[in-house]
């Protein structure tokens, strides 16, 4: 790649994650676009296309957006990607700038979830009165609950525990340290929704959601959005010294789906298809996971983070277990991962998360990221996953200006 | 006789209950649901094949929060029935993590889930311990 195809992210912000009771998503959008704006020192003048994504309100968040920052007559994509869609938002600027249409992108996520309980499997339809098959399975009744779960921290649950029949060595205990950790973490961000120690036991005494995630081990839900701005190689060049020295190189993009496996309709794979998108990533990064100094990953479960340090290929094959009771993914570790506390601590607002693993990344790559900043990080990777499924995988560097 | 009707239509009832599914007639790949082609291969020719009764627990989890009306705690798994994986709830064992073991060999049970205003019963699926736990 040479330098003139790179794409860089020129600004970025996170609002507070949390409870955001007197605003709507289009305060919370607004708020992290022009942050990311001022942080890019640019204006809605320059920015040649918008991708914006919001999948729990009724669509067209994006024009919703520019009718309170900017009608420019921009393309607007909204994007939707399940909770990979603030990564997908993300590659859509990045592709536009990559297509030569323009030089400078926005991408913004938001979400109000706080007190949304479960996202899926929240509510079972009634039992017919007379049996009538329907749908694609012809079910006679809903079938949540009756064969299998719809539930989320159920169907990570099971993820998590197919880890440990292939290669051993899970337990509760086990995942509930996962949590331990993140939530240790989320001390030192104070735009986590939530940012309190947990001990072990008051991990796994608290209320069981699906063995063996209990409620701590589950992500949070809460409001918050995210934005960035992208620009083009070839014009951050012509920018100030200082936008350089603190613009942040994308070495990769990345978004994949799921490849048909023997049971994927069966347990969705979230395996396979970041195993595939960690591989592209490091391939067209030019960097291996030796070279990370800190991962974002997609922690939605404890029981997710489990395989996803082997789908990302931060220790060997079947190795994840003895990789974390090593301490290696603690921030003092060879390999922090989720130092922002993870969305089982910082939070989890779905549109949001894909640029805000990012904004956490590049906090660091840009030594901005006060009490909780990794020494000297140069190379970071941010990953998300949508179920259904989408893989959103980045891979960020620090400028050598 | 009252009539009876399977809770999905890849339950097949009778003497000897079982599963069935759609397989790609050109990759082999196996589908529950009703198929448009293949998403391994696109083809789109498919014979009903059924599926074995007996399998082997590779993952499972035991819900204890889920939407009103549905009842918990269950436990939800996924089956190894002899190299097809198939999802359902492990029945006629405690759902406690001490019944419910990695690698346990389970076996496909059916129940009555009650009669619909017309009397007609259906008839659920499980799969239970092959040895009491």
């Amino acid at each position: 790649m040479s330098a003139q195809d790179e794409v860089w992210i020129l600004g970025i912000n996170m609002t507070k994650f949390g409870k955001h009771p007197e605003r709507d998503v289009v305060d919370l959008g607004v708020e992290a676009i022009q942050a990311a704006l001022k942080d890019a020192g640019v204006t809605m003048a320059d920015i040649g296309v918008l991708a914006a994504g919001n999948l729990r309100g009724h669509g067209g968040i994006g024009q919703m957006l520019q009718k309170q920052v900017g009608q420019t007559g921009i393309p607007v994509y909204n994007v939707a990607n399940a909770c990979a869609t603030g990564a997908t938002a993300l590659r859509t600027a990045v592709m536009a700038i990559k297509a030569g249409e323009c030089d400078y992108g926005l991408a913004v996520g938001v979400e109000k979830l706080a007190g949304a309980g479960l996202l899926a499997g929240a509510n079972r339809a009634e039992d017919n009165e007379n049996w009538t098959p329907e749908g694609r399975f012809g079910a006679v009744v809903p079938v949540d609950g009756r064969i299998g779960t719809a539930t989320m921290p159920g169907v990570f649950a099971q993820i998590g525990i197919e880890y440990g029949h292939k290669y051993g060595g899970v337990d509760f205990e086990l995942f509930a340290k996962i949590s331990e950790k993140n939530h240790s973490h989320s001390t030192l961000n104070p735009l986590a929704a939530y940012n309190k120690e947990m001990s072990l036991e008051q991990i796994m005494n608290d209320l069981m959601i699906a063995y063996p995630n209990t409620r701590p081990m589950c992500s949070a839900n809460c409001d918050g959005a995210a934005a960035a701005v992208v620009v083009s190689g070839a014009k951050l060049k012509t920018l100030s010294r200082e936008q350089q020295r603190r613009a942040v190189k994308i070495s990769a993009s990345i978004l994949t789906t799921d490849p048909w496996e023997e049971a994927c309709q069966v347990l969705p794979d979230v395996n396979t298809l970041t195993r595939n998108a960690a591989k592209t990533a490091y391939e067209t990064a030019g960097v291996g996971p030796e070279d990370l100094d800190l991962v974002e990953l997609h922690d939605c479960f404890a029981t997710a983070e489990l395989v996803h340090y082997d789908n990302l290929m931060l220790c060997e094959e079947g190795g994840a277990v003895d990789f974390f009771n090593s301490g290696a993914t603690w921030r003092t570790g060879s390999m922090p991962v989720n130092v922002s506390g993870g969305l089982q601590s910082k939070g989890h607002p779905i549109s949001a998360t894909g640029i805000a693993n990012i904004w956490e990344v590049c906090q660091h790559l840009r030594d901005e990221c006060g009490d909780r900043q990794i020494e000297d990080a140069k190379v970071g990777l941010a990953h998300v996953i949508g179920l259904g499924s989408a893989c959103g995988l980045h891979i960020l560097e620090r400028s050598a200006a | 006789m009252s009539e009876s009707i399977p809770i999905v239509n890849y339950l097949v009832l009778g003497d000897e209950p079982h599963l069935v599914s759609n397989e790609c007639t050109n990759c082999k790949a196996r589908f529950f649901d009703r198929r448009n082609a293949c998403a391994r291969c696109f083809g789109t020719d498919f014979n009903q094949v059924a599926v074995a009764t007996t399998g082997e627990l590779r993952s499972f989890t035991i819900v204890e929060f889920a939407a009103p009306g549905v009842e918990v705690p269950f436990v939800s798994a996924i089956i190894d029935c002899d190299g097809t994986s198939v999802n359902a709830n492990i029945i006629n064992t405690k759902p406690v993590p001490e019944h419910i073991s990695l690698s346990m060999k389970v076996r496909l049970a059916t129940y009555s889930m009650g009669t619909d205003a017309k009397g007609v019963e259906a008839i659920g699926f499980g799969f239970e311990p092959v040895q009491a736990a």
